[in-house]
Parts: structure tokens; C-alpha cells; sequence
């Protein structure tokens, strides 16, 4: 039990797959201007982000441990995420067309999103079992979400605020990016 | 080697697969009339009709939760396409609108106090001391409307102002929106007599400043055989202003206006309307419209 504890307060606060690790930048400033979209967002890469976990896990042990072809792990594993976010998409038009019309775009973006081939990488690399890759997945899941709501809060205040002209927009955000990661920095006393 | 070959191929193979099965099996169908409407659209993008794009509005349309007529480029005659295609009259459609500028004062006319050579943008101009010309109401001159217009339908004439082309004006009214002085004015093409002047200040004030301006004479008012023209407050004054509804288009005032303020337009011919030319020397916005008619 502790175990998972510790994987769920380092995935999401120490190792922040984004503040820390600097995975998904792209997602992370590109759709985190408005809160809706940032919770759209955060669910949809949360979703692909399990399913690839499992997934990924599955082919990693009984497909190339077995056949020692562990080199291919990087093109297995975005074969596999690719044909993963395209099915997703696929059931989710057939079965649920309102979340399909609310992730819109953000579910094909997911398949170049970094953020979901390095966790499944790290899945591997710290030698989970499959129930421990699956809450590992969730937390990272949950610290992407938790980054991209705490963002677009600050973004839709800076909307208001009296910025210099050379710092609107990108640059602000960079900046407020580079402050945020900071503070999270100071999680990393936490265990 | 064969193994990692095999191995991706394998995989790949059965991906791919599950996704064929996966997209004949979850196939979602597409309403067939959106894909008639997205043909006859015009394709401009524009956002006049308050939705993203000419696809979006397609689509609302077959669900009826939007009006043809909020297509202000697809004019009467995609009105009649989509009502082919959906079922329903065109006529049911209300008719084409264009811009019209609502001032005169072009050099010659207007009374101008320095003469501006700044940034030729409207807004500019209007910073220096509200513009160059004495009356603060009226065209500066600085053609903000023909660049916004993405039909180039909006050429600055000799005399100054912008000229619009009426036959093509789609009626998007991007350059309504881009007049900082607020002068430019959608108008049904059938309301051929427009005052084109804004100046509420008192006749003498207005006259001095410029030649073609509205005097508050009242003439229009008294010769009006329907009681459609009156001088209405406005501002910190009044100008004459014609209810749409009740001209007849005689064109009396027109013809009595002492400072002709009032302006009547040969009536536009429908068949002309409907060929959409790029006149030379603009580019071709690419909306379609020459397609589609």
C-alpha cells in the first residue's frame, strides 16, 4: 500500500511529468488558455495515457522481452499509441459523440504528445507490475492535468493584466512556466 | 534481424487490422446535405455568420438551428441553393445587403484644416486632431475599409473616399466593422435614396465645413409624399435620416436636397449581380462565389 502511495505523491508533485520532467511542453502551453480546454485536455491524455500504460506494458513483456528484441521498443511503443489514439477516437465518435465533439481536436494531438511514450518508457524502466504501471500512468495522468489547470488559472488572470507589449502572449507564458516549475521543485523534499 | 522485422510487422499487421475492422464496424454516417452545402458554400471562411467556418455553418444549417441569411457572401443565390438542397423557399430569404458610405466629403468637397501625411490607417489619421478634414463625423480618407475588404470591392476613389462597388459587395461587413467612424452602413440593395451624411451639428456649422453636408433644412421632410424622410435627433443634434420601410425610392428629396446630402443610386440588376468578377489589379479572395454561380 505504501508503495503505490509513494508512486502517486512522486507522479504527480516530485516528478511532475511536465513541471519536472519536461514532457508534453507542447500540449502544456499550446491548449492552456482556457480552463475548459485545459480539463478537456488533462482528461483526454489521462485516457490514452492508461490504456498506452497497459498496453505497452503487455507488448514490452510478452512480446519483445521473450523474442529479445527490446531495441524496438521505441517504434513499438508509438505503433502502438498511434493505433491506440485512432481507435479511441474511433469508438468514442460511434458511442459517445458529446465527449468526442468536447475532446475534438485534443485526441488526435494526443498521438505526437511525448508526454504519453515517456511515461510508457519509464512504465518499463523502473520495472512495474501491471498494477503498478497502471496507477503510475494515473498519477502522471493527474500531474499533467493538475499543470495544465494550475496554467490556464494563471493565463486567464494574465488576460487581464496590464503586460508589456514585448511580453504578451508566448513569452509571459514561458516565463510563468519556468516560475511554476520552480515552485514544484520544492516537492522534491516531500519523501 | 527477422525477429525485429517480424516482430514490428507482426504487430503493425495486426494494428492495422483492428483498425480497418474497427472503422467499417464503427463507421459513423455523415448526413449527406451537409456535404451539398459544404460544395455551394462560399468558402470564404469569414465568420460573418458567427460560426467557425463555412463547414460549421453547413453543418448547423442541416440542423436548423441557423438561418441562410446569416451567410452574408453567399448572397440570393446560394439562399436558393441551400433551400434546394434542404427544401423551403428562397424568397423566404430577405434580400442581398451592401455597403454604402454615409459621406460625401470628398477633396473639393470638405474643408480640410492641415493636410495629414502619417500612417495611412483610418484609426491614425483620426488620432491626429480627429483627422484632417473640419467635420469630425465624416470619411477620413485613409481607405482602413478597401484593405479589409476581402473582396475587393472597396477602391478609394479620385475625389478621396472609398468607393463600393456594389456588384461586388457581398455584404461580409468587415469594413462596416473596421470604419472607425462608423459610416459605413449595410443596406438592403432595393433602397436605392440614402442620406449620406452623419454631421449632427446645426446647418450652418456642418455647411461651413463641408459642401455636400446635411443643413437640417427640413426640404426633404416637406416634399416627402410618403413621410419617410425626417431630421431626427442624433448626437449632441439632428440629421435626416430614411425610414427603409416606407421609402419608395421617388427620389423627391434627393432632387430638392439643396446640399444634395441626399444621394440616389441607379437600381442594381440582379443579372449582373450573379457574375462575381475579381476586377483587375486585386487578388482573388478565393471565395467561391464565381464558382457557384
Amino acid at each position: 500500500m505504501q508503495e503505490y502511495f509513494i508512486i502517486v505523491v512522486s507522479a504527480v508533485l516530485i516528478n511532475n511529468i511536465v513541471l519536472s520532467q519536461f514532457l508534453g511542453i507542447c500540449p502544456f502551453l499550446g491548449v492552456s488558455k482556457k480552463l475548459s480546454a485545459s480539463l478537456g485536455m488533462g482528461g483526454a491524455v489521462s485516457f490514452v495515457l492508461v490504456l498506452a500504460g497497459a498496453l505497452t506494458w503487455l507488448v514490452q513483456r510478452y512480446l519483445l522481452d521473450p523474442f529479445r528484441v527490446g531495441y524496438l521498443q521505441t517504434l513499438a511503443f508509438i505503433l502502438i499509441i498511434a493505433s491506440l489514439v485512432q481507435f479511441v477516437e474511433m469508438v468514442l465518435r460511434k458511442f459517445s459523440p458529446p465527449l468526442y465533439k468536447a475532446l475534438g481536436i485534443y485526441l488526435p494531438l494526443i498521438t505526437t504528445n511525448c508526454a504519453v511514450l515517456g511515461v510508457a518508457i519509464i512504465n518499463i524502466q523502473k520495472e512495474y507490475t501491471l498494477g503498478k504501471v497502471l496507477v503510475h500512468s494515473l498519477s502522471h495522468a493527474a500531474g499533467f492535468t493538475l499543470a495544465l489547470v494550475l496554467m490556464s488559472g494563471i493565463r486567464e488572470r494574465l488576460e487581464d493584466a496590464d503586460i508589456p507589449e514585448s511580453m504578451q502572449g508566448t513569452p509571459i507564458a514561458l516565463v510563468t512556466a519556468a516560475l511554476m516549475s520552480m515552485a514544484f521543485l520544492g516537492f522534491s523534499g516531500l519523501i | 534481424m527477422l525477429v525485429a522485422v517480424l516482430c514490428l510487422a507482426g504487430l503493425g499487421g495486426i494494428f492495422g487490422i483492428i483498425l480497418g475492422v474497427a472503422s467499417k464496424k464503427l463507421a459513423v454516417e455523415v448526413d449527406s446535405r451537409v456535404e451539398e452545402l459544404n460544395k455551394v458554400m462560399p468558402g470564404a471562411n469569414c465568420g460573418s455568420c458567427g460560426l467557425p467556418g463555412c463547414a460549421a455553418f453547413a453543418e448547423a444549417l442541416v440542423e436548423g438551428s441557423v438561418k441562410p441569411t446569416l451567410c452574408a457572401p453567399g448572397g440570393a443565390s446560394l439562399y436558393e441553393k441551400i433551400a434546394l438542397i434542404l427544401g423551403g423557399e428562397a424568397s423566404e430569404y430577405q434580400e442581398r445587403q451592401v455597403a454604402q458610405l454615409l459621406c460625401q466629403g470628398g477633396v473639393g468637397h470638405s474643408r480640410m484644416l492641415f493636410r495629414y501625411q502619417g500612417i495611412k490607417e483610418c484609426q491614425a489619421a483620426l488620432a491626429h486632431y480627429k483627422g484632417q478634414k473640419a467635420c469630425n463625423f465624416g470619411c477620413v480618407m485613409q481607405g482602413s475599409c478597401s484593405r479589409a475588404c476581402p473582396f475587393g470591392a472597396i477602391q478609394m476613389g479620385a475625389d478621396g473616399l472609398p468607393v463600393v462597388d456594389y456588384y461586388l459587395c457581398t455584404g461580409c461587413s468587415r469594413c462596416v466593422v473596421e470604419c472607425p467612424q462608423q459610416i459605413l452602413k449595410l443596406v438592403g440593395v432595393s433602397h436605392l435614396v440614402n442620406v449620406r451624411c452623419v454631421n449632427p451639428e446645426p446647418g450652418k456649422v456642418s455647411k461651413g465645413n463641408c459642401k455636400v453636408a446635411c443643413i437640417k433644412c427640413k426640404i426633404c421632410e416637406k416634399n416627402c409624399p410618403e413621410d419617410a424622410v425626417h431630421v431626427v435627433a442624433s448626437g449632441e443634434g439632428s440629421v435626416a435620416i430614411i425610414d427603409n420601410d416606407k421609402c419608395t425610392n421617388c427620389g423627391i428629396c434627393a432632387a430638392k436636397c439643396p446640399t444634395r446630402a441626399i444621394d440616389k443610386i441607379p437600381p442594381l440588376s440582379e443579372e449582373v449581380v450573379l457574375e462575381v468578377a475579381v476586377p483587375p489589379g486585386t487578388s482573388c479572395p478565393n471565395c467561391g462565389a464565381c464558382k457557384a454561380a
